[in-house]
């Protein structure tokens, strides 16, 4: 038993269209990148996590724990995956997290995985969308992005969000992952072109979503008095919650605000003793640049309605009062769905580290991750600290 | 794969076909789709079966222009959240209407329409949509 | 054939699509000229059914209708029979999907039937035969029809969508039908095969040995069994291929034209096949005082005529402005060119 976990190593895969990789290349590519960065031994893990959204839906596999652990040749250790649809990456720490704290592990390896890419658009797209309510919302034509956009009609009519706030998200967001050399995306995109861009489901564009992608992040993870062996700059866990809502949006009271992520982001300072300007950088769920907006309300960096007025401010920019999003987000770094949870963590730890060259938050201490399911039925959100 | 979704749409049919929910007795709430049990009251809820009367108003609404293949011919379509008079909302098409006249607060009354297809040789599946309420659905 | 009460109507409901497509519209494409055609059919536009819209969704917004309209309880609905020859589903029928959406199953019988467009009006006279039987309290019978037209085709212009639906019944009747006759030969005028995607026909000959002489025959049939004549009628309805052939056959049998003038919906929505007669019919019990006396007939090819005689009851007054009229569902409209009325239809061979 411990009271503190530790990330002591962490690794990525590019994020893209990648062709020529399977789903275990990328997911054994971020595994090896984040044992060599932790210069553990293989034998020393003990349990293997893996986060998927869909791989039976992608790529005909499931039973990924198994594979992963006989791919990377870790013996008969114990290995599965947890799936909590755009948040299975966050459940995947999550997991490890519990599981080294109780005692019950000490060396856990975390991947988050998804290859998208091997079914047409109109397949993947059709899978995204079971991460809403497939019987009652997607079944009756409401696609991922019309619920978002529902979101967001009624975000702008309550509160006086334009077209042009959820544009200066993505505008943000890649220009932050230019200097992010696993992003999908590495080029900035002038605002003109995004508001240009046309309608996925009016009011949003298609540069307003992040992209279809293929990807894998991975951690190691062990008890503080473990990672002491390794390094002397682990990076600790300070806190790990999770809160819940209806899974079909049209169940919730007041969808212009995320209830779980209201919950589990008060819940993760609290645990954590920080109050949110303690945190220095911020990884928010961006699928659709108005989530962006939402949770920097949710989360406390504004009030409810604000979203976009601190973006006209520069108050969420690398330089900003409340950095969110170096990393590019899931806009410009890319959403492999199951992998996005991890890779937050893996942008945060480098913050933390002082790793992030060219997007680095100088002096940064603490850093928080909200990870959404489907349109926000789950929220897992961790603060980590050095 | 002709025989995929059948058991699955018909336990449905009546909730799909007449918008037939639950009430919960105890607490006085309206609830679409059924629900096993109510969320607020649990054990000590009593539900009815309940139909709705199919009148409410837009709460929220999407224009889509990229869509699954048994969407295709009707792009764009409007996909909206309904607010039914009884409280409960639930997601729908809104039909015969064009996609730039659709607003918050809009009135709207169901209608029967096909909703998809499992595929050329497989099930049709009927259920709700919506449209605006004008002379011509009996309203006004 | 009947016995000591009449059944009759209690209640009826009609539903026809929002779209329709303008004679001159499909004209332009095949390079023919459009305003004569028009005027050579009697047909300006039709009705087009939406793409998610079928039989089946066409059928049970009639009905719903009709029950509304009937103020009944659907339970007591013993028979729900549809009529169409485009039903969506070749083995299924669409008469279930009606009836659990109008919630009168499960104590009742079911079928489909098929008799080109008067394949409702057959539902009808067997709905009469249960009611009279005392079988069952009330019956529905719809005819409702997508029917397709071949491209370039001249019934291209004429082929359309919408439905009716009648609850027979013998308490209160809106309106009591007091004979039915029918003439029925095997007569090959407009038919299609198994899995063709459209019709095929005899042109010329779908004229005097198929709808004329039926039709003609018919009504014949039924004035010499009711021993009336033209004039004891205040309204007539035909089948309405087009808008010529009922106004011809109203001069062979002397029907004075404004006899037949109200029920002509075929000007502004097309022909809807199993509905065609049905939706006449409709539209003048929109009209008709009490007192009035109707004759039906409805034509399927095949072939055969189906007679009614009709008397308009005051029952009816009280369930005026239920539900939607003819005339509503004919203004309801939004115009389509050719190229999104293909699409809708189906008329593209690579969407599926």
């Amino acid at each position: 038993m411990t009271d503190k976990v530790a990330i002591i190593g962490v690794g990525m895969s590019k994020f893209g269209e990648l062709w020529d990789k399977s789903l275990m290349d990328i997911t054994m590519e971020a595994g090896m990148l984040s044992i060599f960065d932790s210069q553990v031994r293989g034998e020393d893990i003990d349990g293997i996590v893996v986060g998927n959204m869909s791989a039976g839906r992608f790529t005909g596999q499931e039973h990924l724990g198994a594979l992963a652990a006989d791919m990377g040749g870790l013996g008969p250790l114990p290995s599965y995956s947890v799936e909590a649809a755009c948040a299975s990456g966050g459940a995947a720490v999550r997991q490890a997290y519990m599981a080294i704290l109780s005692g019950e592990h000490d060396m856990m390896m975390v991947l988050g995985c998804e290859k998208m890419s091997d079914v047409n658009q109109t397949e993947a797209m059709n899978t995204i969308s079971v991460a809403g309510d497939w019987e009652w919302e997607g079944m009756f034509g409401a696609t991922f992005p019309a619920l978002y956009a529902f979101m967001a009609r009624r975000h702008m009519q309550q509160f006086g969000t334009t077209d042009e706030h959820m544009s200066l998200v993505t505008v943000k967001n890649h220009a932050n992952a230019a200097h992010n050399p696993w992003a999908q995306y590495q080029r900035p995109v002038p605002l003109k072109v995004v508001m240009g861009s046309g309608m996925l489901a009016d009011p949003i564009r298609v540069l307003h979503s992040s992209p279809v992608t293929d990807g894998a992040a991975g951690l190691v993870m062990c008890s503080v008095e473990t990672a002491k062996k390794y390094t002397d700059t682990p990076i600790l866990i300070e806190s790990s919650t999770q809160a819940g809502d209806t899974l079909a949006l049209h169940d919730r009271k007041d969808i212009t605000t995320m209830n779980s992520v209201v919950l589990s982001s008060k819940l993760a300072l609290k645990e954590a003793k920080v109050e949110l300007k303690d945190i220095d950088v911020f990884e928010l769920h961006d699928s659709f640049t108005i989530g962006e907006i939402m949770l920097t309300e949710d989360i406390g960096i504004c009030k409810k309605g604000e979203g976009g007025k601190i973006l006209e401010e520069g108050i969420t920019e690398i330089g900003g009062q409340y950095p969110v999003n170096t990393s590019g987000g899931l806009k410009a770094r890319g959403h492999p769905v199951g992998a996005t949870g991890v890779a937050q963590i893996v942008e945060l730890t480098l913050q933390l580290r002082g790793d992030a060259e060219g997007r680095q938050i100088d002096g940064a201490e603490k850093g928080m991750a909200v990870n959404i399911g489907g349109t926000g039925a789950t929220s897992i959100v961790h603060v980590l600290g050095r | 794969m002709a025989e995929q979704g059948v058991a699955q749409v018909w336990r449905k049919i009546r909730a799909i076909y007449n918008i037939q929910g639950n009430h919960c007795t105890t607490c006085d709430t309206y609830y679409f789709p059924p629900r096993p049990t109510c969320p607020q009251c649990r054990r000590k809820g009593v539900l009815e079966v309940y139909k709705f009367k199919g009148l409410g108003k837009v709460y929220s609404f999407a224009i889509v222009r990229s869509a699954p293949e048994t969407f295709k011919r009707q792009l764009p379509y409007v996909i909206a959240q309904i607010e039914m008079d009884e409280g409960a909302r639930l997601t729908a098409q809104i039909v015969n209407v064009d996609p730039e006249n659709v607003t918050i607060g809009m009135r709207v009354r169901s209608c029967f329409r096909k909703i998809t297809t499992y595929g050329e040789s497989g099930l049709i599946v009927y259920g709700y949509k919506f449209e605006p309420t004008m002379e011509v659905t009996g309203h006004e | 054939m009947v016995g000591k009460v009449n059944p009759g109507i209690v209640g009826y409901g009609v539903y026809i699509p929002r779209y329709r497509i303008k004679t001159e519209s499909i004209a332009v494409v095949w390079g023919e000229d459009g305003a004569r055609l028009a005027r050579g059919l009697g047909v300006f536009e039709k009705s087009v059914p939406g793409p998610d819209e079928d039989v089946a969704t066409i059928s049970v917004e009639a009905a719903r209708n009709a029950v509304k309209h009937a103020r009944i309880d659907p339970r007591e609905i013993g028979a729900v029979y549809v009529g169409s020859e485009s039903h969506p589903y070749a083995v299924k029928p669409t008469g279930t999907i009606v009836a659990e959406a109008i919630e009168c199953t499960s104590d009742m019988t079911c079928a489909d039937f098929e008799f080109a467009c008067k394949a409702g009006t057959a539902a009808i006279q067997t709905s009469m035969g249960l009611v009279s039987s005392k079988m069952v309290k009330y019956a529905l019978a719809i005819g409702s029809d997508t029917a397709q037209g071949r491209p370039g085709d001249a019934l291209e212009y004429s082929a359309a969508a919408g439905g009716a639906a009648f609850i027979i019944g013998e308490e209160n009747p809106v309106a009591t039908i007091t004979h039915t006759s029918s003439y029925t030969t095997d007569t090959p005028d407009f038919w299609r095969r198994e899995g063709e995607a459209f019709p095929s026909h005899g042109a010329r000959f779908t004229g005097e040995p198929a709808y004329f002489r039926h039709v003609g025959e018919g009504i014949k049939a039924l004035f010499k069994k009711t021993d009336t004549t033209v004039d004891d009628y205040d309204y007539f309805v035909f089948h309405m291929p087009n808008g010529k052939f009922p106004l011809a056959m109203g001069r062979q049998v002397g029907v004075p034209p404004e006899k037949l003038e109200d029920s002509l919906v075929v000007r502004h929505i097309g022909n809807t096949y199993s509905g065609s007669a049905m939706m006449g019919l409709a539209r003048i019990l929109d009209i008709a005082k009490p007192g009035d006396k109707i004759c039906m007939v409805a034509y399927g090819s095949g072939a055969g005529s189906d007679s009614f005689a009709l008397t308009v009851e005051d029952e009816i007054v009280e369930h005026r402005g239920a539900v939607p009229t003819v005339d509503d569902y004919i203004a309801r409209k939004t115009y389509v060119d050719y190229a999104t009325y293909a699409k809708f239809r189906r008329k593209l061979k690579a969407l599926s």
